[in-house]
């Protein structure tokens, strides 16, 4: 019987099997934010603990609330910030530096094929784009992590996603996650990996696979996952290229971690998406999904693009597309924070900024805020929200508001409208 | 090993997310404590008033997928902070599950046909759990009624509870 991508990580990565069900792994990285990880710090020094078991090892940004907001996200940045400066924790991205953790860590190369990686955020799952086992976990976990470099996981089942056919023009990997979601539902992939793969994910961009693999969690699932192949080693290049020799080598050293033609899998779906519209959620459940042509004419009063789902560069450019030369309803307001810095520059450079400040939004820093309701853009009770993030759960985005979960190109388009629009009318699709 | 006997929250709803659990806004509290008053404060559960319901409560009962959503372990140190130490459903998110042993705590699942019960028998009365960890045994009691339902605590899961934690688990045996 062959193994599956996930399976062959956890082998390479045992290090004890205390129970039957449970196996502690070796990590390869900790990733840490300021909202989960001081509670670990302050736990670990009141322990008589605090020690790290790999500086280089462990990544550390201020993403959720930056620049702090008032006095205590001021203390949760100094509780990370004296806390990396004390352990010598080089990898660590303060203001001016910093972007949302799950778009800054693999943009600064820190993800590769093979990896195991745990961080105190649920939308971990997305560095399974790389190859990679990652999970989000509670802060214990990252306590423990950050002390032993060590996890305990259950033995990691796979669910594969066949993703086979052409997507339609103006429909992207975020119709394609919603549209999982809604047919497994909210608890469909809980204690597995979700394994992606078939032709459209093998010609997604690492972009396109991270939007895919971020919303795992939303399934419940541990990670999502990918395998690595040219794209990931083209993405990867500038980091690796002093370990290889071309990126041929690093493609055949990367193709180990890939799932075998037998392994052993919880369930199979294969979805043919040619025919797949743009969806947006209704609800407050990430699983309660529609195409966006059965919501339009949805009132809304804020349009944010960002996030770790949909803040990196393509989807900036994807939006700006669609914003190009025109401006945003007069009865809502747009939010863009692209994700990192080095996004945000990029996006200066090619000009979309101009495009997304003519068009009437509000260009905010690199920040997780609005996203879970806690800066930059949180909302009024009673207010509608068309978002490109990943949760639509009540008061998500701030008490008594409603979250509606789309791509960028649907939001931009909504924007224009102020109302939910299929963004396919503006860029010439079906 | 922490306390998971006395008074039960029925929790009639599935899905039950951890931002429902404990808002985002919240988070910026550094202490434990600090979230106590604030556990299921925008649970969306018709009837439910978390500034009277939750008061005296240890036990919670719940449908299915309870925990979903964040991995904030601030969902279950709320929890704790309101000497909750236990949740008994048909299913848990992972990650919640898993914060609820690493801190010693208790998140059990028991069948369909048991929780349904529970729910059908009990919910509504003022019932009073009884959790024996040695048996595996959850028996609830209200008025004249008492019933008993077994589950399981094997393993990692059994181990974190009687060492109160991953941390001091990890550390002795990592």
């Amino acid at each position: 019987m062959g193994k599956t991508i996930a399976q062959k990580i956890f082998d390479a990565h045992q290090i004890d099997k205390p129970f039957e069900d449970t196996t502690i792994v070796k990590l390869d990285a900790v990733f840490c934010h300021e909202i989960t990880t001081p509670i670990a710090i302050t736990d670990l020094m009141a322990r008589d603990m605090d020690r790290v078991f790999d500086p280089t090892k462990i990544k550390a940004v201020i993403d959720h609330v930056t620049p702090a907001k008032d006095s205590k996200t001021a203390e949760q940045g100094k509780i990370l910030r004296d806390w990396a400066r004390r352990h010598q924790i080089k990898d660590f991205f303060d203001i001016g530096r910093n972007g949302v953790c799950h778009a800054i860590f693999p943009e600064k190369g820190f993800v590769r094929p093979g990896y195991t990686i745990i961080m105190g955020d649920s939308h971990t799952c997305t560095h399974g784009a790389f190859g990679a086992f990652a999970a989000g976990v509670g802060t214990t976990d990252l306590e423990v992590g950050i002390l032993k470099g060590v996890c305990s996981f259950k033995e990691p089942k796979t669910m594969k996603f066949e993703l086979t056919g052409q997507l339609p023009k103006g429909v992207y990997a975020k119709d394609a996650i919603l549209y999982i979601i809604n047919q497994i539902g909210v608890n469909g992939a809980t204690n597995c990996v979700m394994e992606f793969a078939g032709n459209i994910v093998e010609e997604m961009s690492m972009e396109s696979r991270m939007t895919l693999c971020n919303m795992a969690i939303e399934a419940g699932g541990t990670s999502g996952i990918c395998y690595p192949d040219i794209t990931t080693v083209d993405y990867l290049w500038p980091f690796i290229q002093d370990e290889f020799d071309s990126k041929e080598q690093a493609l055949e050293e990367y193709s180990q971690w890939t799932s075998d033609a037998d392994a052993k899998y919880e369930a199979v779906y294969t979805y043919d998406l040619s025919d797949l519209e743009p969806m947006v959620t209704f609800g407050f459940k990430p699983d309660q999904v529609k195409p966006v042509t059965k919501m339009e004419g949805t009132k809304i009063d804020q349009v944010y693009i960002g996030s770790c789902t949909n803040g990196r560069i393509e989807d900036l450019r994807i939006a700006a597309q669609v914003l190009k030369g025109k401006t945003i309803s007069d009865d809502l307001r747009g939010v863009l924070s692209p994700a990192t810095p080095a996004i945000y520059q990029m996006a200066l450079k090619e000009g979309l900024i101009d495009i997304f400040m003519e068009a009437g939004f509000c260009v905010t820093n690199p920040t997780c805020g609005a996203c879970l309701g806690m800066s930059n853009g949180v909302l009024a009770e009673g207010e509608a929200c068309a978002s490109t993030t990943n949760r639509n759960f009540n008061g998500r985005m701030g008490r008594g508001g409603m979250v509606h979960l789309m791509s960028p190109a649907t939001a931009a388009a909504t924007a224009i409208e102020g109302v939910i629009t299929n963004s396919t009318l503006f860029e010439g699709g079906q | 090993m922490k306390s998971f006997s006395g008074k039960v929250l029925f929790l009639d709803r599935s899905d039950i997310n951890t931002d429902e659990i404990i808002p985002a806004k919240y988070l910026t509290e550094i202490t434990k404590e600090a979230l106590k008053p604030y556990l299921l404060e925008d649970l969306k559960l018709d009837g439910f008033n978390p500034n009277s319901d939750i008061k005296g409560k240890k036990v919670v009962i719940t449908r299915s997928n309870f925990g979903c959503g964040s991995s904030r372990e601030h969902a279950p140190w709320a929890l704790e902070v309101n000497d909750i130490n236990a949740v008994f459903a048909v299913n848990f998110a992972r990650i919640f599950r898993q914060n609820m042993y690493n801190c010693g705590m208790l998140a059990t699942e028991l069948s369909e046909a048991n929780i349904d019960d529970m729910f059908d028998t009990f919910s509504g009365k003022d019932t009073e759990a009884f959790v024996d960890i040695e048996k595996a045994t959850l028996t609830l009691k209200a008025e004249n009624i008492q019933k008993e339902y077994a589950f399981k605590l094997e393993g990692f899961d059994r181990a974190l509870v009687e060492a109160e934690g991953w941390v001091g688990y990890a550390d002795t045996n990592y």
